[in-house]
């Protein structure tokens, strides 16, 4: 489709902003680490989701209670209760347990997707754009309809014909987010290909594979991966709502989806404590998107 | 123009041909055999080989797909194993309650979403602002069927306001614009619209706050345009972008429409599949997914075929 | 430290062993030979896309390039002078024609890694021309690496030649490029087309982008690099002072064909070709007596898609006839000096142009 803005619009940075030239020299990421640090909006994000890696992490060292045992007769208890910080699930288990093992599946679940297709999206959108030719078309055109699908409903057909399953939802999730990065790799790559200085490269002799590696990957690297980034937080709410329906974790492993499924039934009983999985991966993915917009404006990507 | 409009129009059929191949997989790539569903536990060799050969897989894949694209394309999807009944019927009867939620939820979505844009744009790096960018992320980031059990708990459980199921009183399938049925639509329309609404307002303010930056604004107010004749150079070169992105989110609107239709209990397209995949009904599945993935392609080639009368370098070009 | 004897050696001899060993064809075989170059960039029209038409960037370019001279080769934007550059170095492919490189016919004699060892090019975008993500060392030091140069030894020679073309290594070898200004940038750029020791370097309006002031120390640097390297250049410019300045011969481009090409001085003095002649008179003057009498030339080029016919200049030169739509002039020798020649029907005795040698003839006769 013609019509995908959003992705044409990530456009390569050949030209870092001249700025008064500093006694040392600094690498690129040096300064948009330095710009990153000074926006508390991102510093403050970055600590919460580097609060909740840890937890979900380190979950099994941390003293909570088991995720999986419940207790009939102390189901559903509200917040607060005693023994239990955040209450009590439909089948008496704890939520602050199950929370924080849910987070460990559902932030796999949104974050290595994207990961797989940043690796696979890279490759096929550098190869498209710098050798180009009828290897583009082939690929680019592949992408187009791939394009034709929103993307949740791509990843509802993957998943539904796969079936439920961890795995099936990792699969169905990278092919979603491999055209989108594809895409962009593509057209980033074909506007560093047209650059002189992968024309001085060339003409050094130096081997195709060798001129990528050195002068091409290194400059397209971070306007992809800043895209990458700010799909990790659809890539969550979608690993979420595939469990939601049914279609990714199975119960009763802790997924906040899932949880947010199961809990469905207590909205009447105690709708805060139904809503706990659900503010989870609204707060998360929050924090990705704020995240993702800070380094964006750090290294002086316009959107 | 007339050659950017066949050219977009012949564009659609490798793109529909393509989307029809992946439809078409679906069903190949599923584990095991797509009779599981419903061949009898104790069927002999014999009569699994005949269930096969009635609905043709025993065929070569590439035969099979040309079977399945002529049936398709005379309307008939074939028949939900779960039911027994045409998947074409049981699809056209649901995707025309999706296309009126969709429909409802475009109604507040992009209005709102560009007018925030503008407004954001306009007062770029005010109080305003960073009020609607907020606002504008808060709607990017949330999860829509958290939403929709938020709202339910708000204005059903606790307020007890508006209905939290279904399409109409009683389980009503049947759609009517009046009262009675509009009461039901506001809930799952407005948690649909709010991710479309984040998506346009953030698109719209940076193209506003953009274009008032370049020089050619300070040479239209320097000559002494009135602000009113500045906004509309700014609309101007504001809308093919905007087009494009409202586009983009028909699609979001039809997809994300599965999840909210769940949580709602709506009798649409995204019931249908949750349904199907329960039932793992596969032929019910790539139908309801096929039509709706078309759908979004010739919302897509409208959209396009729309732009050149909003960007004149598409009609000259 | 402990390196000295390599280090010892002064760099232009460790260049200019490779080259006089790369001398293949001897001080009377042109360097560079170039036959009837054509380049057309397809234009995809229409509904499917198919190749309708062709930009036709380099339309039957031949010339030569002798041992150790500096050819200039100008012309307004779009002429095709920067295609025919790319042309030398390989980096854009030919249509036809055939390019020999001392003797050595490319794709023939010649594979593509063969000529850069002998070309290189310096780019004329001093910031696309050099990967922000290296250090300017490791950028000059890239090529030698690949053809198997040790790295400390490429380090060595990449701060050599940084010393050489006036910047001091202990302070630009770790900068990167965005840390330099455009004057030093252009001399890396310089360095870098050096480490790879070539015998030809084009230069695709290398000082161009440069202040004035820059521009005449980077000239003056390459015409001293020039010499020390023993290095035949290729220089493009739309500049036709610094062109000037610095070339031997000068060869002048319109719509992908040379019209007029032959040294310096003659061509300055004659300017046998009516855009050669409008070109030039385009130029501002300092001097208020020295007022343009010719007619400067008048709108933009023709498109090159779709080239007028015959002479390609006719549709904006004042001495246009029948004859310069109908025929293509032939490239002739302009009277009264070597290897001066310029395709025009009026420099053509038997071209039938009134003002030609033959026509004046008739118009005398009458």
């Amino acid at each position: 489709m013609s019509t995908t803005i959003d992705t044409k619009t990530v456009k390569a940075n050949p030209r870092p902003a001249a700025e008064e030239a500093p006694a040392k020299s600094k690498g690129y990421w040096h300064g948009v680490g330095a710009r990153l640090i000074r926006d508390p909006v991102s510093m403050i994000c970055a600590g919460l989701l580097a609060l909740l890696l840890g937890a979900v992490v380190f979950a099994p060292l941390l003293p909570l209670a088991d995720p999986f045992t419940g207790s009939m007769v102390s189901r559903l208890k509200p917040i607060g209760t005693e023994g239990h910080i955040l209450g009590t699930d439909e089948l008496g288990r704890d939520m602050f347990a199950r929370l924080i093992y849910g987070g460990r599946l559902t932030l796999m679940l949104g974050l290595l997707p994207v990961a797989f297709a940043f690796a696979i999206g890279t490759c096929l959108g550098v190869l498209a754009g710098y050798v180009g030719g009828w290897l583009n078309t082939a690929i680019m055109r592949t992408v187009d309809v791939f394009f034709a699908f929103p993307s949740i409903l791509l990843a509802i057909a993957i998943s539904g014909a796969l079936g439920a399953g961890i795995v099936n939802s990792l699969v169905s999730l990278t092919i979603v987010f491999i055209p989108p990065i594809t895409r962009v790799a593509e057209s980033v790559t074909a506007s560093v290909r047209s650059l002189e200085y992968v024309d001085a490269a060339r003409i050094s002799g130096a081997h195709p594979l060798t001129v990528v590696r050195v002068h091409v990957l290194g400059n397209v690297m971070s306007p992809i991966f800043v895209y990458a980034t700010s799909l990790t937080s659809v890539s969550m709410i979608l690993a979420a709502g595939l469990s939601f329906l049914g279609l990714g974790v199975k119960p009763p492993e802790p997924e906040w989806g899932l949880m947010l499924n199961t809990l469905r039934t207590a909205i009447y009983i105690d709708p805060v404590l139904a809503a706990l999985p659900g503010a989870m991966i609204f707060l998360t993915s929050l924090c990705l998107n704020l995240l993702s917009d800070g380094l964006r404006s750090a290294m002086n990507i316009k959107d | 123009m007339l050659a950017y409009t066949l050219q977009r129009l012949l564009y659609v059929i490798p793109v529909a041909f393509g989307v029809s191949v992946i439809c078409f997989m679906l069903v190949h790539i599923a584990p095991g055999d797509p009779l599981t569903a419903v061949m009898p536990i104790d069927a002999t060799a014999e009569q699994q080989a005949a269930m096969r050969a009635e609905y043709g897989f025993d065929r070569p894949l590439p035969v099979q797909f040309a079977i399945w694209l002529t049936n398709a394309l005379q309307g008939d999807l074939g028949a939900s194993i779960a039911t027994g009944r045409p998947v074409a019927s049981e699809v056209s009867r649901a995707v025309g309650n999706t296309l009126i939620l969709a429909f409802t939820a475009s109604l507040i979505g992009f209005p709102l979403g560009i007018f925030f844009g503008f407004v954001a744009g306009i007062f770029k790096d005010t109080l305003i602002d960073r009020a609607v960018t907020a606002f504008a992320i808060t709607g990017v980031s949330v999860p829509n069927y958290w939403l929709g059990i938020v709202l339910v708990v708000i204005f059903s459980v606790t307020l007890g306001w508006l209905p939290s199921m279904g399409a109409g009183p009683g389980g009503s399938t049947n759609w009517a614009w009046d009262y009675e049925h509009l009461r039901f639509i506001i809930l799952p329309a407005v948690t649909l619209a709010v991710v479309p609404m984040g998506i346009v307002t953030r698109t719209v303010r940076a193209l506003v706050g953009d274009i008032l930056s370049q020089d050619f604004i300070g040479a239209l107010k320097a000559k002494g345009l009135s602000r009113f004749g500045v906004l509309r150079h700014v609309v101007r070169n504001v809308t093919p972008t905007t087009l494009s992105v409202v586009g983009l989110q028909l699609g979001y609107l039809l997809g994300g429409s599965i999840l909210i239709e769940t949580v709602f209990n709506w009798p649409g397209t995204g019931f249908l599949l949750s349904n199907a995949i329960f039932q793992r009904d596969l032929p019910l599945l790539q139908g309801t997914i096929l039509v709706l993935a078309l759908f979004f392609v010739f919302a897509n080639l409208i959209v396009d075929l729309l732009q050149p009368l909003v960007d004149p370098r598409i009609k000259r070009g | 430290m402990t390196d000295t004897r390599d280090a010892d050696i002064p760099i232009r001899r460790k260049v200019q062993e490779k080259t006089k060993a790369a001398d293949r064809g001897g001080p009377a075989q042109p360097l560079v030979i170039a036959r009837d170059l054509k380049c057309h960039f397809p234009v995809r029209k229409g509904v499917f896309n198919r190749k309708a038409t062709a930009v036709r960037a380099v339309d039957g370019v031949s010339f030569t390039v002798e041992k150790g001279e500096t050819l200039g080769i100008v012309g307004e934007s779009g002429c095709g002078k920067s295609t025919t550059a790319r042309l030398l170095v390989g980096l854009t492919g030919l249509n036809a024609g055939d390019l020999i490189f001392d003797g050595d016919r490319l794709g023939e004699d010649l594979s593509l890694k063969e000529l850069w060892d002998g070309v290189q090019m310096v780019f004329q975008d001093s910031y696309a021309s050099l990967n922000p993500r290296l250090t300017i060392e490791e950028t000059i030091a890239f090529g030698p690496k690949m053809r198997g140069v040790a790295s400390g030894a490429a380090r060595r020679l990449s701060h050599e030649l940084l010393e050489r073309v006036g910047l001091a290594p202990g302070r630009f070898a770790g900068r990167y490029p965005h840390e330099l200004s455009g004057g030093q940038r252009q001399r890396v750029n310089i360095a870098r087309s050096l480490a790879m020791k070539p015998r030809l370097v084009i230069l695709d309006e290398a000082v161009s982008a440069l202040d004035k002031s820059v521009e005449a120390q980077v000239l003056n640097l390459l015409k001293e690099l020039k010499d020390e390297f023993g290095l035949t250049f290729v220089f493009i410019s739309h500049d036709l002072n610094v062109v000037r300045y610095i070339s031997d011969r000068i060869m002048v481009m319109y719509l992908g064909e040379v019209v007029e090409i032959g040294p310096v001085g003659s061509v300055w003095d004659k300017r046998a070709h009516p855009y050669t002649a409008a070109l030039f008179a385009a130029m501002p003057s300092m001097d208020p007596d020295n007022r343009t009498e010719v007619p400067p030339l008048l709108g933009d080029p023709p498109n090159p898609i779709d080239p007028p016919s015959g002479c390609r200049f006719h549709t904006r030169c004042p001495f246009a006839e029948s004859v310069c739509s109908a025929a293509k002039p032939k490239i002739v020798a302009v009277d009264g000096a070597q290897g001066h020649e310029a395709a025009c029907h009026m420099l053509d005795p038997v071209s039938g142009h009134s003002k030609s040698a033959g026509g004046a003839h008739l118009e005398a006769a009458e």
